[in-house]
């Protein structure tokens, strides 16, 4: 029950992560919105994309705004029941424990806009699949009318009745077709709406980054790394480097 | 960018139009008009700049920004030509100006003497059409030198002991070395090897009006946004514009080279962004499409005269494809590398670039580098450079939940790769042909793949791979991971599907890459290449093109293009 609870408003608040960072980050949007081109579908033309750059401008921000607002903003695609099922899913493929997960990154505003401006190609794939959530629901757990409902244990019991026939080769962001497409299809947006950057409307304050450790800098000086801090410069091999 | 193009009108006939602006096309657009001439180059992808180029994942992986689009311009695929081809993503190359050097690693090594003699070397290989090249290293050489200078590679000449003789140093130190590279040349030292810092064509300071590389991560695969990165983009195209001689015309999709009764290539037909149809008249045409759209371009342009495809009375257009084998291995440190950082590679073994077939077992010859070539998502879930390739995560993580977050966060910046790569052998069986039945957006037969590698390929991918594994051994990582050996079905290095050679019947073009059957077509790109070499062209391109713009501008001089 804990998920339904904390869902969609207790965590746009989420004060404790990412306030140490303020970067450049407000000149980087600035320079970076016009470039949000979110696109997890097949095909798009050049075409296309100009046609519809106030729609992916407004698209960038409204991510970023939704993620930062302490009000939930509305949905575009999404009912909020379903986006509170799409979060709770989100919430198990990334879970939150002592470091944020794909609540606090604001995944499901990820998606939401994603489906509803330029990936339009997938709202099938969550129309159809998003019952067939609940009926599997339903089906191991009589009692429940919402997968959000159920405990972390019963919903990741849920979800592991996906992982047959998931298949081996993964084209990454490409739609396929078939039931089993729905929890991979929202397994790697869910992934991209963690991972990528922050300036692309979604990994809300950079908490997807902060999790994996990488810097959320535009630019870094060496060392990089442990192994190559003490690196003494390029010495070349003593005398038989003319072995060939 | 382009304020001091001329703008050519489609009725003047230019000296040279130029299909592709790419890591070959670029090259030839700036030597020919600086030599004098009046070019137009015809790029069938957009005109981006720096301005243009984000660090977002998704533009790269969904939306194909910089590439060619799989629903654009679909293609097919069939391991060997008595199947059907079906329809499958098989090849990915730069579709912008600049091509496929705008997001390219910028790996620069020279081949060697042995890439352009194996087949006297060695003798032939059963069931490959391996063929020495009608010129030699020393023929190249003072334009690999061109390339580093005036291209801009960083590097440290000497470092390698396998390196074949140079006319001069590198005009740039190495970029820095990172975590993985000090693990790679430390291991690969301790069992006996001569790991060297990688040629890159990246600044490593800043020179010629550009940026030394700052280090931010996101290279392999995405548009450099500060100009370190040495793309046709960032270098060629634009000491081509400033000649005030040469019109980059982007948008502009060339699907015929036109002929006349005399068999002479009278210029380049071109849909516009609106699907126009135009004819660009030229005295003379120079194709750099690439190993796969120089070949279909040529095809597409068969006529009465040409029954089979333009310049391919040897019918060797399109065939001979060599992708590289390449294989990698993973492997997980206790430290943190912060691999993320910085541009792809930065330390090279060469020691396997001739190995013995009396001791391996096969012929071909390779080198390895250390690299991370993942950015977040990709590393999380795989899907570049290949849709459908392996995450940076062992195979025995968990696709969700707990597990697969705690090994994200632990293993991103504690992971690294050993990439090997290495020949492939020619082979008449494998092709880029038209598909009988699929049509791109334009309606035009679509690109069909036909590959299967030669089996010596795949015993080098797992014999290089054996090395690898071995230096991480020494190396002490804590895992160690790798995918199977298996066919390739999957191209980006583009090579030798025009070939060049001095006989009309066992090549497409000569030396000076004229096609043996125009006078005045000339062809240079990966399809020129005659063996793969052990898997970076990008360099052997440019110095082809460097060298076909010498020969091409003598040529022209001496009135023998136009006659």
């Amino acid at each position: 029950m804990r998920i339904r609870q904390m869902s969609l408003t207790e965590n746009r608040l989420h004060p404790t992560v990412g306030k140490s960072r303020k970067l450049r980050r407000n000149t980087m949007n600035e320079l970076n919105r016009r470039n949000f081109l979110l696109r997890t579908g097949t095909g798009l033309s050049a075409a296309w994309i100009t046609a519809n750059w106030p729609a992916l401008l407004s698209a960038a921000k409204h991510a970023h705004n939704a993620a930062k607002a302490a009000t939930p903003p509305k949905f575009e695609f999404f009912t909020p029941e379903e986006a509170a099922e799409v979060e709770a899913i989100t919430a198990r493929i990334v879970p939150t424990d002592d470091t944020p997960g794909a609540r606090e990154a604001g995944v499901v505003y990820f998606i939401d806009r994603s489906l509803a401006t330029f990936a339009v190609d997938d709202q099938k794939t969550y129309r159809e699949g998003l019952p067939d959530l609940q009926s599997r629901a339903k089906e191991m757990l009589p009692d429940t009318s919402k997968f959000s409902g159920l405990t972390t244990e019963q919903q990741d019991a849920v979800l592991h009745s996906f992982d047959e026939n998931t298949p081996t080769t993964r084209r990454a962001f490409r739609a396929r077709p078939g039931a089993q497409n729905f929890f991979e299809t929202l397994r790697q947006h869910t992934i991209a709406g963690f991972l990528i950057d922050p300036d692309y409307g979604g990994n809300h304050d950079g908490v997807g980054w902060k999790v994996i450790g990488r810097e959320r800098e535009h630019m870094f000086q060496p060392p990089f790394g442990y192994y190559d801090k003490d690196y003494p410069g390029w010495q070349p091999l003593a005398k038989e480097a003319d072995k060939k | 960018m382009t304020v001091d193009q001329p703008h050519y009108k489609t009725s003047d006939e230019v000296d040279f139009a130029i299909i592709g602006s790419g890591a070959a096309g670029g090259i030839l657009a700036k030597e020919l008009s600086t030599n004098g001439f009046r070019v137009v180059v015809l790029e069938q992808g957009p005109y981006l700049t720096e301005a243009d180029f984000t660090h977002n994942e998704i533009e790269i992986l969904a939306l194909d920004k910089l590439t060619n689009h799989p629903k654009l311009q679909p293609n097919t695929f069939r391991k060997t030509p008595d199947e059907k081809a079906k329809p499958q993503r098989a090849l990915v190359y730069g579709r912008c100006v600049g091509g496929t050097s705008v997001h390219f690693t910028a790996n620069f090594w020279r081949f060697h003497e042995i890439d352009f003699i194996e087949r006297s070397k060695v003798g032939p290989v059963a069931g490959s059409g391996l063929m020495d090249w009608p010129i030699k290293y020393a023929d190249l050489e003072p334009y690999y030198t061109k390339v580093e200078w005036e291209i801009g590679v960083s590097g440290l000449a000497g470092a390698s002991p396998f390196d074949p003789p140079r006319s001069k140093p590198y005009p740039m130190p190495p970029l820095p070395v990172k975590s993985s590279g000090v693990i790679f040349e430390r291991a690969a030292r301790k069992l006996g090897w001569h790991p060297f810092p990688a040629p890159m064509a990246i600044n490593s300071q800043a020179r010629a009006g550009r940026s030394a590389c700052v280090n931010c991560g996101f290279c392999l695969g995405f548009g450099c946004e500060v100009g370190a990165k040495s793309s046709s983009l960032a270098t060629a195209i634009r000491m081509a514009e400033r000649t005030g001689r040469c019109e980059i015309r982007p948008n502009s999709y060339v699907h015929r080279i036109e002929t006349d009764v005399n068999g002479r290539a009278t210029g380049a037909i071109y849909f516009d962004e609106k699907r126009n149809t135009h004819l660009q008249k030229a005295k003379a045409v120079v194709v750099c499409a690439n190993g796969a759209e120089t070949p279909r371009l040529l095809l597409l342009s068969a006529s009465k005269r040409f029954p089979n495809g333009l310049a391919n009375s040897s019918g060797l257009v399109g065939k001979y494809l060599m992708l590289n084998s390449y294989t990698d291995v993973l492997a997980l440190f206790e430290h943190p590398l912060n691999d993320y950082k910085g541009y792809t590679d930065s330390r090279v073994l060469h020691d396997f670039y001739e190995l013995d077939p009396q001791k391996t077992g096969f012929y071909g010859g390779g080198g390895l580098d250390a690299r991370f070539d993942f950015t977040p998502i990709t590393f999380a879930m795989g899907g570049y450079p290949v849709s459908g390739s392996p995450s940076g995560l062992p195979p025995d993580t968990p696709r969700w939940g707990r597990g697969f977050k705690n090994a994200l966060s632990h293993n991103f910046t504690r992971t690294m790769k050993i990439a090997c790569h290495g020949t492939s052998l020619p082979m008449e069986t494998n092709s880029f042909s038209l598909d009988p039945e699929l049509k791109d957006a334009w309606g035009l037969p679509a690109l069909r793949m036909t590959y299967k590698n030669h089996p010596d390929d795949l015993k080098l991918e797992a014999w290089q791979r054996d090395r690898a594994l071995e230096i991480l051994e020494a190396a002490g990582a804590q895992k160690k991971w790798h995918g199977e050996i298996e066919d390739d079905s999957f191209a980006f290095h583009l090579l030798g599907t025009c070939r060049m050679g001095n006989d009309p019947k066992t090549s497409v073009i000569n030396a000076d890459h004229r096609a043996h059957d125009v006078r005045n077509l000339f062809l240079c790109d990966g399809s020129s290449l005659v063996t793969s070499g052990r898997g970076q062209p990008t360099m052997t391109i440019e110095a082809l093109a460097f060298r076909a713009a010498d020969r091409i501008t003598a040529l022209a001089k001496r009135g023998e293009i136009s006659a």
